[in-house]
Parts: structure tokens; sequence; C-alpha cells
């Protein structure tokens, strides 16, 4: 029987895992829509107003799958980790409710104005409107990873009978790994979407689109992949070594590295085996760890006997390691590849395109995985050297736990499955859609009168 | 401790009840319109162009209205951790069925005009059954809070009639708010509605305030002190006289010229804004009645400081923005069209 603790630990995991996959697309596909938007403004192109109008749907469905399972996180704190919030809720509160205070209500407004409003305001308020939602999905990222980044290197603060009190707000929010998570995200969010926003119009092309939208955020994605992945590496490599100074067991586990080493390998594969603390299977290449890590041949890696009861599980996190750096290799030749196809013939071929569909979602196996290493990386421990998971679970019986991650899980299974069909019907029908819909709106589309609609329908009631 | 840091310490807790019970206030009514909305959603084949029109007097605000809930939980996260373990606790599986509930109208409103027509009728019952789901799980979870958590069954009977009346209550809200937004039909549907929810809410205010003064002795003694009691039973006098108020007033809806749409609505909100004082009046400074009081529960007065010069800045611009939304989409409900 599972107890209370694994039980609420894999609860917490699924509802974030399935939370985070939305915010990932919607932070950039955010910034992407302000861009399309604004690029119409300045050349009144009515392809523009095209791509524009596609991707703010999907914005708004991809949107509200963020909002409600990011409400149920809100709740998950005190309902299976009340130890999270007795001992450290001076600190994660405010932070909270920052991102609250700051980006949620930000980003629901505007959007209300930004998906409904486009008659109703000037072209320059709808503008601007789009700009708050993205600049509100980026302060949600700021907040909330600070509280992430505080949890993983915590600072700032001093304990007084067993609570946690803050010291200097500045010191917990810019702690000593928030700049390079918070940049690795961004950048994530920003490959994620790129493919994203690639892979759903080289898909409307293939299935016949003829239209110029498409292949404009064909080619915007592509760009933004091709310029975001060596990006990443070089900050994912800083990030690294920011990990390796303050969590170097976390480092040991991604590593597989279960021995102290000057001049340690780099593991390609092998199968990390806890009991006997040792790998099987091993493929390494000698000395490259320490060459990564330490930036020297001969540098020192530390092991995960250094750190005896206080290190993370090693396979999850390894595993978890290798697909995020696997999937970022394979995005740099597609991007790359591409790009350079899309330079020299002018469109790509079907064998690319199909091969971009196959990479819609890749930032998300990606961004999982990346923040399995991250998470998983920190155990014992849910905010390092303060407080251990295992001290933060609820009493709550194991069977009602059981109940309610049941049922999340099967209602996340039907969203997911929903999400991506309705994408798929959602690009179907936009092939289908005239070249012509930036005319008028067809008359009777309005149910009642209203101010603009009296001046484009005559023949409704005058206000 | 100081002079200056020890009237912190009284202050800060009462200034974040407020701020908190301001949060809730404000989500029962806009959240309680669009739950309501999505209740009285209709079913039939032939209502479809109702059904477009109602969630499209919501479409622009639903997000930003279930963002008060988040801001509540928030506070109560940010300023009571301890009652916020407590409660939730004592809440989970109605809460988790609640998140749950949440989860599927907030995807349901999404998903019945993007995925393929022939599922729009499956979505829409979506809506209906989350709104529903709901509003029966945050009535009862009230019911639990008011009988401060404890077993049994009475509390069982208590903790449906108020899932019951809270669900009547959206209702009502929801149907004055179609009063305001619609037109000709569909608004002399809603009056409809909002009669019979007006009344069915009547009958649970009175049950929950007859049964809460007898089940908690504390309750009652506050309520019934001489000399104050001339004063607070204005409060329930009020409300009582607001609901038959409404009710004259709904028989003669629609009138011409739609004047006087607004004023179910502005009922309404008095109606749960005198219910919510009530409520508050019964407990306070109790935030888990009968056991932690909010300087109990309160965190730390940096924390609190921290929190609070942002929600002083941010609070009226939320506001301002909010109102902002609201006189854009102001008038009568359309067609949602994304351009």
């Amino acid at each position: 029987m599972l107890d209370t603790l694994i039980l609420s630990r894999i609860q917490f995991a699924t509802n974030i895992s399935f939370h985070i996959l939305f915010p990932t697309i919607s932070i950039a596909l955010a910034w992407i829509i302000v861009f399309f938007k604004l690029r119409y403004d300045q050349t009144n192109n009515p392809v523009w107003m095209r791509a524009y109008r596609f991707w703010v749907k999907v914005f708004a469905l991809t949107f509200a799958l963020g909002v409600v399972s990011g409400i149920t996180m809100s709740f998950q704190f005190g309902t299976n980790w009340p130890g999270y919030m007795a001992q450290v809720g001076n600190i994660a509160g405010p932070l909270l409710g920052y991102e609250v205070l700051t980006a949620f209500f930000l980003e629901a407004t505007f959007l209300g104005i930004m998906l409904f409003g486009i008659k109703r305001v000037p072209s320059k308020v709808h503008t601007f409107s789009a700009f708050v939602v993205a600049v509100g999905t980026t302060l949600s990222a700021f907040w909330i990873i600070a509280l992430n980044s505080w949890m993983q290197t915590p600072a700032g603060f001093e304990m007084r009978d067993g609570i946690a009190y803050p010291e200097s707000w500045m010191d917990i929010i810019f702690n000593a790994s928030f700049p390079y998570r918070l940049t690795h995200m961004l950048l994530a969010s920003g490959l994620t979407t790129a493919f994203f926003v690639a892979g759903i119009s080289a898909y409307r092309i293939l299935k016949g689109d003829p239209k110029r939208a498409p292949r404009l955020a064909l080619k915007t994605g592509l760009i933004l992949a091709a310029v975001f992945i060596p990006v990443q590496m070089f900050v994912g490599d800083l990030h690294g070594q920011n990990t390796l100074e303050h969590q170097p067991q976390k480092i040991a586990a991604m590593e597989g590295a279960w021995k102290t080493e000057n001049g340690a390998p780099l593991v390609l594969f092998a199968i990390p085996d806890g009991k006997e603390k040792t790998n099987h299977f091993e493929i390494a290449i000698p000395k490259m760890a320490s060459l990564i890590l330490t930036h020297d041949l001969h540098g020192e890696v530390k092991g995960i006997e250094e750190f005896p009861g206080d290190h993370p599980p090693v396979a999850p996190v390894f595993f978890a390691f290798r697909i995020m750096v696997g999937m970022g290799l394979l995005m740099l030749v597609v991007a790359w590849g591409s790009c350079y196809l899309l330079l020299r013939r002018k469109s790509l071929p079907r064998w690319a395109l199909k091969t971009l569909v196959a990479m819609t979602f890749s930032g998300w196996v990606a961004t999982l995985a990346g923040w399995y290493v991250t998470e998983i990386g920190r155990q014992p421990w849910l905010v390092t050297g303060v407080l251990k998971t295992a001290d933060a679970v609820t009493q709550i019986p194991p069977a009602h736990v059981g109940l309610s991650l049941t049922l999340y899980l099967i209602v996340y299974a039907i969203l997911l499955f929903a999400y991506i069909h309705t994408l798929k019907v959602m690009a179907l029908k936009s092939v289908k859609v005239e070249e012509f819909e930036t005319a008028e709106p067809l008359a009777g589309g309005s149910l009642t009168n209203l101010p603009d609609s009296t001046q484009k329908h005559p023949g409704g009631d005058s206000q | 401790m100081s002079e200056s840091a020890s009237a912190a310490t009284y202050w800060l807790p009462v200034i974040f009840i407020g701020l908190m019970g301001l949060a809730v206030f404000i989500y029962a009514v806009l959240d309680g319109y669009d739950l309501g909305v999505g209740i009285l959603l209709p079913l039939g084949e032939q209502e479809e162009q109702q059904r477009d029109l109602m969630i499209a007097s919501i479409g622009p605000f639903w997000d930003a209205n279930e963002t008060w809930l988040v801001l509540a939980i928030g506070l109560l996260l940010i300023a009571f951790p301890i009652a916020y373990n407590q409660v939730l606790m004592h809440l989970y599986l109605p809460a988790a069925i609640m998140l749950i509930g949440l989860i599927m109208r907030g995807v349901a409103f999404d998903f019945r005009t993007k995925a393929a027509v022939n599922h729009k009728l499956a979505w829409d019952r979506t809506f209906k059954a989350g709104s529903l789901t709901t509003s029966l799980a945050q009535g009862y979870m009230l019911g639990l809070y008011v009988m401060g958590f404890r077993p049994g069954w009475e509390a069982q009977f208590f903790s449906a009639l108020s899932a019951l009346g809270v669900t009547a209550a959206y209702s009502y809200m929801g149907s004055a708010w179609l009063i305001l937004k619609a037109e000709s039909d569909l608004q002399k549907r809603a009056t409809r509605w909002a009669r019979r929810a007006g009344r069915a809410t009547l009958v649970g205010v009175i049950a929950v305030s007859a049964i809460n003064p007898l089940v908690n002795p504390s309750v009652f003694d506050r309520w019934f002190t001489y000399p104050l009691v001339m004063f607070v039973l204005l409060v329930p006098t009020l409300c009582f006289l607001a609901f038959i108020f409404n009710d004259f007033l709904l028989a003669r809806i629609p009138k011409t010229n739609d004047r006087h749409s607004a004023l179910p609505f502005a009922t309404v909100v008095l109606i749960f804004l005198m219910c919510f004082i009530g409520l508050a009046f019964s407990f306070y400074p109790d935030i888990v009645p009968g056991e932690i009081n909010i300087w109990q529960a309160a965190s730390a007065n940096a924390s609190l400081q921290f929190i609070l010069v942002g929600a002083v800045i941010v609070i009226p611009i939320i506001l301002v923005y909010t109102v902002f939304s609201y006189r854009v989409f102001r008038g009568k409900a359309t067609d949602l069209r994304y351009h």
C-alpha cells in the first residue's frame, strides 16, 4: 500500500507537470502574438492579422488550461504539504502573493480585452492589452521561479524556533540560482513555443493550406528556435556550474558519478544502481565531465559518496538529464537544418515538414525532463538544508489522497487528449478558411445591438 | 517588544483579514454570477443560441473572476499560514472536487467553440456540470467551516443545506446578471429564473441564519446581546427587505427601454454583502471558528509588511483596470468573436 507521502508526491508531480505544459507555451506565445499584432499595426498587411487570429485562439485555449490547472496549485500546499507553509510560509507566502497581485490579475483582465475587445477599443489599446498580457505571463514566471530557486538555494532568512523569518527580500528573491533558472526557463518557453508554432504551421501546410500566414508563422518559429537553442545550451551550462557550486549532490546524480574523481569521465549512458552504488553498462568519455563542469581536464567532480544520506535518487535524475540534453541536441539539428533548407529553397520539403510536425511537442518533453532533474535533484529536501520533504507532508489518510490523485489523473488525461485533438481540429479548420476572411465579418454574426455593431449592421436597433 | 512593533502585531492581521474578506466578497459576487450562468445553462438542442449568448456574457470576465479566488486563498496562505493548513486539511476532499469542477468549466468554456462542432453540446454539458459541482462544493465547504469542522450528521446536514443555499444564491446572481446583459426572450427567461432562485435563496439564508446561532452558542451570544442587538439586527432586516423588494421588482421586469435592468443585480450584491457581513460578524476575530484567531495564525510582521506594501499599491490598480474592462464590455452581450 502506498503511503500518504509518496501519494502526495505523485499528486504534486502530476499537478505541476500538467500545469507547466501550458504556461511554458503561453509565456512565449504571448510575445509572439504581440509581435504579429505589432507587425500588422506597422504594415497593415492582412497576413499578419490572419497569423494573429489563428494564434490568439490557440493562446486562449492554452491560457485557460494554464489558469485552471494553476488554481489547483494554490490549494496543494495547504492540502498536502502543511509543513511547508508552517515552516517557510513567511518566505513563500509573499512571493506567491506578489505573483497573484502583479501577474495573475493583469493577465486575466487584459486577456478579456485582448481576446474579445478588438472592435471595442482602439487598435493601439488592443495591442497594448496584448502587450500587458505578455508582461503578466513573464512576471508570473519571475515570481514563481524566485520561489522555486529560493527552495533550491535558500538565502536572506534566519531560522527561529524552526520557522524561517525573512531578513532581506533582495537576497531572498535574487538568490544564487535564481538568474540562471529564470533565464533557462524563459528560454525553454521560447524554444517550446517556437517548435509548437513551427509544428502546427507545418501541419497546416502539409494538409494543403495554400495561405501565407502559416508560412510566416513557420518561419517565425524556426528562426526563434535556431536563435534560442545555442543560447539555451550556453545558459544551461552556466546553470550547471551554478548547481555544482550550490548543490553538488544534484550534479553527482546528473552525471551518475558515485565516487569523487579528478578528471571524471562523462557518462553517456548507464543504468545507475542505487543499491550497489555503481553504474551498469556504462559508456563514458574519459575526463569530459571534469572538462565540462570545471573547465579543466583534471578538475574534481564530487561523487554521491560524499553525501551519505543527503543525496537524491540517482537513476531518475540521471535519465531525465539525458532526455533533456538529447532533446536539446535534436532541436539544434532540426532548427538549424530547417532554417538552412528554408534559406536555400524558400520552402520546406515534405519530409522536413513532417519532422517539424513530429517535433511539435518536443519542448514539453525537454522542459518536463529538465524540471524533473532539478526537482528530484533537490531531494530529500523540500527546501535545501531547511525542510525535508517527508517532514512537510499532511496527516490525511492515504485513501483520500489516492482518491483525489485518481480524479486528477483521469481529468488530466482527458484534457491533454482534448487539447491536442482540438489543436488539430483548429489547424484543419483554418486550412479551409477563405483567404479573404479579413473582409468585414458576415452580417448577422452579431446577435444584438451594440454601439460598434450598429455601425456595421444598419439593421440593428440604435442605442 | 516596542510599542510600534506591538501595534503592528495587532493591526497587521486585522488589515489582512479585511483584505481577505474583500477578496472573498468580490470573488463571491463575480464568480457568483458566472458560476450562476453556468448552473442555469439550458441544454436543449434548440437552445444553442441562448447558450452562446449566456456564455458570451461572461466570456471576457471569467478568467479574472476566478483570480479573486486565487487571491483570497493566497491571502489566507500569506497572512495566516496555520489557518490555511488547518482549513484545507479539513476540506481536503470537497476542495479537490471543487477544483475539478473549476477545471472542467474553465476548459469547457474554451473547448466548446474550438473543438469539433459535434462536441459542442458535450462541452456545454461539462460547463454546466462543472459550474454546479463548484457551487455545491463551495457551499458544502462553507457549511463545514461555519460548523467549525465538527464531525457528525448534524454538521453534514447543515453543510448539505449550505451547499444548496449557495447554489441557489449563485443562480440568483447569475440570472440577475443575465437580466442586465441579455435582451428579449433570454432576458424574460432570466427574470423567471431570478424569481425562483431568489425565493430559494431566501429560504436558504433563513435556514442557515436560524441554525447557525442555535448550534454555535458563541454566535448566539454575539448576536443577541442587548443593546448591540438593536443595531446588528439591521443586517438581517436589510437583507430580508432586499429580497422582498427584488421579488416585486422582478415581477415588473422587463420594463420599457430596459429601465432598471441593472437594479436586480445591484440588489443581489446588497444581499450578498449583508450575508457576508452577518457571517463575518459571527466569527471575527476567529479564523478557524472556535479554534484559532487571526493573531494566533498570523505570519511574521516582516512578511506581512512586505506584502502589504505591494497590496496597497497594486489592489487599487487591479480595481481600476477591472472597472476599465467592464466599461469596455458594457452594454448588452454580443456574440463572442475574436475579431
